[in-house]
């Protein structure tokens, strides 16, 4: 553990970062620039969220990842493990012992109280972007709230498909103001953003952004009057634990057309069937 | 009456080149002016110093806004001139790829300004995107394709279209009809016509089509090297040149 800096980055790194987090904080759903560094793994794999988490985390912090729900896909066991190594910090996989959550494309099921912080992996944090490809010029409309254009995609949407296709990464507006991308978590979890105890901070390292919703901050999904938004999921409960209203993961089990629908929050599924819920599936494939 | 729009000593350089010099016209409600000229005579350096593209180096481009009454544009805020030409200002390109959105369909093209000043029902968006396109002879069920789909005339009244679906009071048109064949050009002047007459709009019109300015426009003015060299009635200008540049440019029109 000596050999690292306390989590990785040094101190003047760490200091840049929490400036921008800091601001972030004070302009909700505003993004500031910051200087990326490089990190030990490829762009994608969640460079942004790393750097923030390695900023605000201290000794004392138990540390938890989440890659798409599960604590225990390549993405998240690898980023747990380079804490674990460069801080020397607790990890755990349960949501409510955990101080810091670093997570990709969710949020966990179970509420999350103050105290707690929420670190998102930001792939694209500009809502705009792909229509509107001038950084300049999408900077310009976020200063001068010309957010006419998010509705056009939202237009498209319904012209195409008859609803508003977008299922992830539903752009949002907050406290009134920035149009903000929530980072590509499915649009079950949006009205979790909003009035959240804990704090969100997002982190994009390619894109070099951060931004960020204090507690309990104003969030809300954009929609048209006559096509309100809604939270969707499968219209299923879990295979394993029978819940009804946690998001899942559609699972193929054979190739006869075989499938099972399970949470994709894999500690809040572990945790219901430890309390005795179970779904149709539970046991019968595990015998 | 009030000018729709006081255009006072607009003087733009490039560097040691003039674009234009001391540009000065009033623009009255519902009137068409149009604005002729060579390549290089900065007719479209004007054009765009009065619609804000371009920040003039001298003079003032006085608007008469619905609100406030006649305001300064040059000086105005950005957000104030952006908004005004989201809304009050129309502008064509000549090319109508510049001024429409290609990956979007007929539809978002023409509900994007809608939406951009607050409309945010998708049922009225659509009702009067349809309704914009049957004003520009483009068959509503063409609302959901792309205008990569559309000809080169069809993209053009879609620009139109697009433009005017909020009401505008004032179109800026560069070259409209340029890149167009002879009988889609013909069409769209008798569509622009209509328009202009029906919503009573008023346009200021860059060409260099002598046959476009004298089917629209009421009023004329030549440009020259940056300077205006004549400026009158359509009819008058283009029957009786005074000025030599004039006279040779009426005098070049092909006679079919």
């Amino acid at each position: 553990m000596s050999d690292y800096n306390f989590a990785y980055l040094d101190e003047q790194t760490k200091r840049m970062i929490r400036r921008a987090i800091l601001k972030g904080l004070a302009i909700p759903g505003y993004q500031v620039p910051f200087a990326s560094r490089e990190m030990p793994m490829p762009y994608g794999w969640g460079t942004g969220g790393v750097q923030v988490s390695a900023a605000v985390m201290t000794p004392d912090d138990r540390f938890k990842v989440i890659d798409q729900g599960a604590d225990d896909t390549t993405n998240a066991v690898s980023i747990r493990t380079f804490f674990e190594r460069t801080a020397g910090v607790a990890t755990t996989t349960k949501t409510s012992q955990a101080s810091v959550i670093q997570t990709r494309h969710r949020i966990p099921e179970e509420p999350l109280s103050e105290g707690q912080i929420l670190v998102y992996q930001v792939p694209i944090p500009e809502p705009l972007r792909f229509l509107e490809p001038r950084e300049s010029e999408t900077r310009k409309m976020h200063s001068l709230e010309e957010y006419g254009l998010m509705h056009v995609k939202l237009y498209e949407d319904i012209s195409r498909h008859g609803h508003i296709a977008t299922s992830y990464a539903y752009p949002v507006k907050v406290e009134g103001r920035y149009v903000m991308d929530p980072s590509p978590i499915p649009k079950f979890d949006n009205p979790k953003l909003g009035d959240m105890a804990a704090i969100q901070l997002f982190g994009a390292g390619r894109e070099q952004r951060i931004y960020a919703l204090p507690p309990y901050t104003q969030v809300v999904s954009l929609d048209f009057e006559d096509h309100p938004f809604e939270a969707s999921k499968p219209d299923h409960p879990c295979a394993m634990c029978g819940a009804e209203n946690s998001y899942l993961d559609e699972v193929i089990t054979n190739d006869a057309g075989g499938r099972m629908f399970v949470c994709s929050d894999t500690d809040f599924c572990e945790a219901r069937q430890a309390a005795g819920h179970t779904g149709t599936m539970n046991g019968k494939d595990a015998a | 009456m009030t000018p729709l729009l006081s255009v006072q000593g607009i003087t733009k350089f490039y560097g040691q080149h003039i674009g234009c010099k001391d540009v000065a016209f009033d623009l009255y409600p519902g009137e068409v002016m149009g604005i002729v000229g060579e390549s290089g005579s900065g007719k479209s350096t004007l054009l765009n110093c009065m619609a804000g593209h371009l920040t003039p180096d001298a003079g003032a481009v006085v608007f008469d806004t619905r609100t406030d009454g006649p305001r300064d544009t040059v000086t105005m805020s950005e957000p104030e001139r952006r908004m005004l030409s989201r809304t009050d200002w129309a502008f064509v390109h000549q090319h109508a790829r510049d001024g429409l959105r290609m990956g979007v369909s007929a539809g978002g093209n023409v509900g994007e300004r809608l939406m951009a000043v607050g409309d945010r029902h998708y049922g009225d968006i659509r009702a009067k995107a349809t309704d914009w396109l049957g004003r520009v002879e483009i068959d509503a069920n063409r609302v959901d394709d792309r205008p990569t789909t559309f000809s080169g005339g069809m993209q053009q009244r879609l620009q139109i279209a697009r433009n005017l679906v909020t009401g505008p009071r004032l179109v800026f048109m560069d070259e409209p009809t340029g890149g167009l064949d002879v009988s889609v050009q013909a069409r769209l002047l008798d569509l622009l016509r209509g328009l202009v007459r029906d919503m009573g709009l008023s346009a200021i019109i860059v060409t260099h089509d002598l046959a476009v300015v004298r089917l629209l426009a009421d009023r004329l003015m030549v440009m020259k090297d940056g300077h205006v060299v004549e400026a009158g009635l359509t009819d008058q200008v283009l029957d009786d040149p005074q000025h030599a540049y004039s006279q040779l440019l009426v005098s070049s029109v092909l006679q079919v």
